[in-house]
């Protein structure tokens, strides 16, 4: 450089390339550091309610389809500790009551209701009805019908492998549910594994 | 020295790929925005595309917001970083392969997400849904356009990093360590995974990426463009050397700590969501400083702003901005959150950023760009622009306007009590309430998105009536 003089200050840092990233990389890593790394340490958000156990192979195939199907978009699961809230939709959710749950299906917007405590507040027949065709049982409803999931069969070997990656990340299956996880959906449809998970939703707290 | 390098540094900036990726931005725009018109009217016509599972809305909403964030966002960023870079440090990108196999990867990217996101092919989080063969693609791009980046700023003949590319720079670290932390999976196949954690932590992780997908993708990276295309197009200096340096510090610290307001009151820990808010507060001293230099930036050129379209899209964007990370900390307030949360009134304030920062700051940044990579200074017709600014402008007020009403009326419904205690309103009470609202925000979108129509047209005859000729590098008499 033509001029010779020393740098200081903040001219130190946007003079060199390397200071410039390092400093970056520093500066923005320690709010997720802080923020993330003790949730796994806290015992209240790592460990299971009372009663509460990984999804059947049925369910699990149901929350995969929840998932396609991109129920979270419109759809929370998660009720907070407001009293209208909990009025609306039963007892606020705790931390332990998800930790089977990858991912998390929590969502952030509600066009349609909270379905955290969905499980068992209507019949098997009602969610059937109301997935294929939501405005027949309530004429106000925006929800999208849903009628290709009576239709489409489960295909059993597609469901082991599932519950082995579920194995991976620490989820209590034994090896020989994980087996015998084909066999509990043969002959089942979408729709079947649908309900079935909806209706095994948030029954673990009252 | 100086004078040997100079002779034998290559002459010409290496345009091709900033060519490619403008023009990328806009096509991805208007395919975004026509998407988000379409899950805008499904939401007041539900039976819109009744039967057709890659149709329908759940499939469709993640792939209208990735292609506007990361299409058309992604596009725009990638342009304006590649011409900032090599204007500000006067040399060519390093690697000009390596910056067209970005071009061409992320090209992909979209096109993957653009067929998988219909066939339901998701990880289920927001933002994040692309699967995990896809996040590799991404992870591998991203390093590439860090390489090609940060080795243009390491090759400069200029002494000092320009502040534009502080935030470039800041963009593409912080989306890098965010997208590999938050796409961690167990595949079960090729086009299935498992989020590598569950519930709570899982939570987290995503949100402290989803907040810093806006804080850096859609803020950091946009301010780049702010700091170098208002003063070049207002013909000003940037207002303080020194409010620049306060408020890039402080924005990309604050900014990794306020995810946890889009999680309050659920069962994150109350200390995490305590410290969320506390962040999102102070997160509007350095995102006001950074719209206080853009705007006045403008000092002693205000007259400009009457007969030059570009800067009005400049300016208002950076209106926009101040608005929205004025709303934004306002939202996080818990008490204020526990009526918005869940709510249109948070579409309505993504929206207003979206829209009216990201877009616009983005539109008049490509209108100032298209010319001068086609051999030209000006866009074929400057009354177009006016047009598409106008029209975009009415898009936006109607569009956030009736999200804000919206938003506020549901929740309010939500929690309305009757004198014995129980609930005025059923859910869906709240459902039909909101119709009018959807389809006057069906209307914004659409003026938006007509908006953005004009500028295909103004483009195509630009680059029509130009052509692509090789800029070169000025000589300085010493770097």
């Amino acid at each position: 450089m033509a001029q010779e003089h020393n740098a200081s200050g903040h001219e130190r840092i946007e003079t060199s390339n390397f200071l410039m990233i390092a400093l970056i990389l520093v500066v923005i890593a320690v709010g997720g550091l802080v923020e993330i790394v003790p949730l796994f340490f806290q015992r209240s958000t790592t460990q299971p309610v009372a009663g509460l156990r990984p999804y059947e192979p049925l369910q699990l195939v149901g929350r995969d389809i929840y998932l396609r199907e991109g129920c979270y978009n419109c759809h929370s699961q998660m009720i907070r500790p407001l009293h209208a809230e909990t009025l609306r939709y039963g007892h606020y959710s705790v931390a332990g009551e998800f930790v089977y749950d990858h991912p998390f299906q929590w969502g952030s917007k509600r066009t349609g209701p909270d379905l955290h405590r969905v499980g068992g507040k209507y019949s098997d027949e009602w969610q059937r009805l109301h997935l294929s065709g939501p405005r027949d049982l309530v004429p106000e409803s925006n929800m999208p019908a849903y009628p290709w999931l009576e239709s489409a069969a489960i295909n059993p070997a597609t469901v082991p492998p599932r519950l082995r990656a579920m194995q991976r990340l620490g989820v209590l299956y034994t090896d020989a549910e994980v087996s015998a996880s084909a066999e509990a959906v043969r002959g089942k449809t979408e729709m079947d594994a649908l309900v079935a998970y909806l209706q095994s939703l948030g029954r673990h707290v009252k | 020295m100086v004078a040997n390098a100079q002779a034998a540094a290559p002459v010409n900036y290496t345009d091709e790929t900033v060519r490619g990726f403008a023009l990328a931005a806009v096509l991805w725009g208007v395919v975004g925005m026509l998407v988000g018109v379409l899950i805008a009217a499904q939401l007041a016509f539900p039976d819109l595309t009744y039967g057709i599972p890659w149709l329908s809305y759940g499939r469709l909403r993640p792939l209208h917001t990735n292609a506007v964030i990361f299409a058309f966002g992604g596009c725009a960023l990638f342009a304006t970083s590649y011409h900032v870079a090599q204007r500000t440090c006067q040399v060519p990108l390093f690697l000009p392969w390596l910056a067209k196999f970005t071009f061409w990867g992320w090209q992909a990217v979209i096109v993957l997400a653009a067929i998988t996101l219909p066939l339901g092919y998701t990880q289920g989080k927001e933002y994040a849904e692309l699967e995990w063969p896809i996040d590799v693609l991404i992870a591998i791009v991203w390093v590439a356009y860090a390489i090609v980046f940060f080795g243009t700023i390491g090759t400069r003949r200029v002494r000092h990093i320009y502040v534009a590319n502080w935030f470039f720079g800041a963009f593409i670290i912080a989306v890098a360590l965010l997208h590999i932390v938050n796409s961690a999976v167990v595949p079960v196949s090729f086009w299935k995974s498992y989020s590598a954690y569950a519930g709570v932590q899982d939570a987290m992780v995503q949100w402290w990426y989803g907040h810093n997908a806006v804080g850096f993708f859609l803020t950091a990276g946009f301010l780049g463009m702010m700091y170098y295309y208002i003063p070049k197009q207002a013909e000003r200096p940037v207002y303080s050397y020194r409010l620049s340096i306060v408020h890039f510090w402080a924005l990309i610290f604050t900014y990794m700590w306020a995810g946890p307001h889009h999680l309050h009151y659920t069962a994150l820990p109350d200390w995490a969501q305590s410290i969320g808010m506390l962040f999102s507060l102070v997160l509007l001293a350095p995102s006001w400083g950074g719209m206080i230099n853009g705007v006045m930036t403008l000092s002693g050129a205000w007259h400009k702003l009457r007969d030059d379209p570009i800067l009005k899209f400049l300016i208002v964007a950076l209106s926009f901005y101040g608005m929205s990370t004025f709303e934004g900390p306002m939202m996080s307030i818990k008490t204020v959150n526990a009526l918005s949360h869940y709510t249109d009134w948070t579409i309505g304030h993504v929206h207003s950023g979206a829209l009216g920062w990201v877009g616009f700051i983005s539109m008049g940044s490509l209108y100032y760009l298209i010319p001068r990579m086609f051999g030209q200074t000006k866009m074929f017709s400057t009354r177009a622009i006016e047009l598409h600014f106008w029209i975009a402008t009415l898009g936006i007020v109607l569009y956030i306007a009736a999200m804000w009403i919206a938003g506020v009326m549901q929740g309010l419904m939500w929690r309305a009590l009757n004198a014995d205690g129980t609930l005025v309103y059923t859910f869906v009470e709240s459902v039909k309430a909101t119709w009018p609202f959807y389809v006057v925000r069906l209307i914004g979108g659409l003026l938006y998105l007509g908006g953005m129509l004009v500028m295909v047209w103004n483009v195509v005859m630009t680059v029509r009536s130009g052509r692509a000729v090789p800029a070169a590098i000025p000589r300085f008499a010493h770097a």
